[in-house]
């Protein structure tokens, strides 16, 4: 497998970095970046991350890292994670409680309570209520779903950065489990990865049963309720799983909000062949000066699912039959 | 009547299933197995997630309907939790039942 980190790779152009990424030879990760410089998303360095974690440290060929940028990759815990030793000159000390979390493998749910826990301090959000809540709602419905559907032998791998420029904080999980594709179609009969992507991100539906407000403990709306947080938001949301890729474009500032059950009816672009990743990453930027009230947010999408689950309802119905 | 304190055992943030469902097991069926009224403490708990709460009231809205509804009520809930709690009580009624009775949310 190969991957590239490029000079920049946020989710507003990541597609150049996914596109490059090359994942012949499983059992062996090279790993090269742009030599001037390295700005990516969390996303990315997690999926390098959940890429080293599925082959032994001796069969990870990591470029040193010559770019200004190297600090930030180390800092983020990438070399730590794969097992790499930076080179000595390289290492700074740093401040632990700077607004990053770096690289953490999370594997049961205790993990995912403690995490969760912790990134609110890391990111010095305790005085911010309602992005806290933002942020701790996606990182908890992502860190969930990875843990109940995606039979990760390697877990969930999960970062997050503070942007000051852009006043937002920016989150990426990945996992190399079954995919989403595997996973929907334990119920429903999903031909291609970008369809069991569609069929993900609305509401109520979900791998684990056919029947109409899931099981005891799936509801599936968790992909819904991030993908809406950041679309009334105006934030970028990407998943990708096997082939299929879709982004949820941001919306301009002061743009009408409306939310969508289908998920091809938002503002979004697609695309079904990148190169396959075996699992499943999703992306999120959440502005925190444009964060809504939570309750706010809620109101709408219990609009949008209660709309949606009627109309499912409705469709099943019989229809008269006519004859004249 | 059965209180049942929800951040004893969730803590502030609500998001832990495995919780909610040892809740459910072990407190909610058992109190509505007698027909018993459960309030649904939420004191001292600032956040929840849909997967919590849908976890916590999801099966016994399909087990016991009408009885559920009625029986549970949910205290000291703040915007956000209403908001979440009405979600799922809507939609569990939404795909299972005709009638629409309303579960009551109280301040």
């Amino acid at each position: 497998m190969k991957a590239y980190i490029p000079n920049s790779a946020f989710l507003g152009n990541i597609n150049h970095f996914l596109r490059n990424f090359d994942p012949a030879s499983p059992g062996k990760l090279q790993i090269t970046a742009n030599e001037k410089w390295m700005a990516v998303h969390p996303v990315v360095l997690a999926m390098i991350a959940a890429l080293g974690s599925t082959v032994e440290t001796r069969q990870i060929e990591c470029m040193r890292f010559v770019s200004k940028s190297k600090n930030y990759i180390i800092r983020m815990g990438l070399l730590d994670f794969l097992g790499l030793d930076p080179a000595e000159d390289t290492v700074r000390e740093h401040d632990p409680a700077g607004r990053f979390i770096p690289l953490k493998r999370i594997r049961n749910s205790d993990e995912a309570t403690q995490f969760i826990t912790d990134m609110i301090p890391l990111l010095h959000l305790q005085d911010k209520p309602a992005q806290a809540q933002t942020l701790s709602y996606i990182a908890s419905e992502l860190l969930r779903n990875v843990i109940e559907h995606a039979q990760a032998e390697h877990g969930a791998i999960i970062c997050a950065q503070y942007y000051k420029k852009s006043n937002s904080i920016g989150i990426g999980i990945a996992d190399t489990g079954i995919g989403i594709k595997k996973a929907i179609n334990q119920s429903y009969p999903a031909l291609t990865d970008m369809e069991a992507i569609r069929l993900a991100l609305q509401p109520g539906i979900t791998g684990t049963t056919k029947r109409e407000g899931g099981t005891p403990e799936n509801a599936g709306a968790g992909l819904f309720f991030t993908k809406s947080i950041a679309s009334v938001n105006k934030d970028f949301f990407i998943i990708y799983s096997g082939k299929g890729f879709y982004k949820l474009l941001r919306k301009p500032t002061g743009s009408r909000t409306v939310l969508f059950a289908d998920p091809f009816q938002d503002k979004h672009s697609k695309d079904e062949t990148y190169p396959y990743w075996k699992g499943t990453v999703v992306g999120v930027d959440i502005a925190l000066d444009r964060t809504r009230e939570f309750s706010k947010l809620l109101e709408l999408i219990r609009e949008t699912y209660g709309k949606e689950i009627r109309d499912r309802r409705r469709a099943r119905y019989k229809k008269p039959r006519f004859t004249s | 009547m059965r209180r049942i304190n929800i951040f004893e055992k969730a803590g502030s943030f609500a998001e832990n299933k495995d919780i909610a469902r040892d809740i459910r097991r072990a407190e909610l069926f058992p109190a509505l197995a007698q027909n018993q009224k459960i309030i649904l403490n939420f004191d001292g708990v600032d956040a929840t997630t849909q997967s919590f709460i849908h976890a916590l009231i999801s099966d016994a809205i399909r087990q016991y309907g009408d009885k559920a509804l009625e029986n549970i009520t949910y205290h000291r809930c703040n915007d956000t939790i209403k908001q979440l709690v009405r979600i799922v009580v809507d939609y569990m009624q939404e795909g299972i039942g005709e009638n629409s009775p309303k579960g009551g949310v109280a301040s």
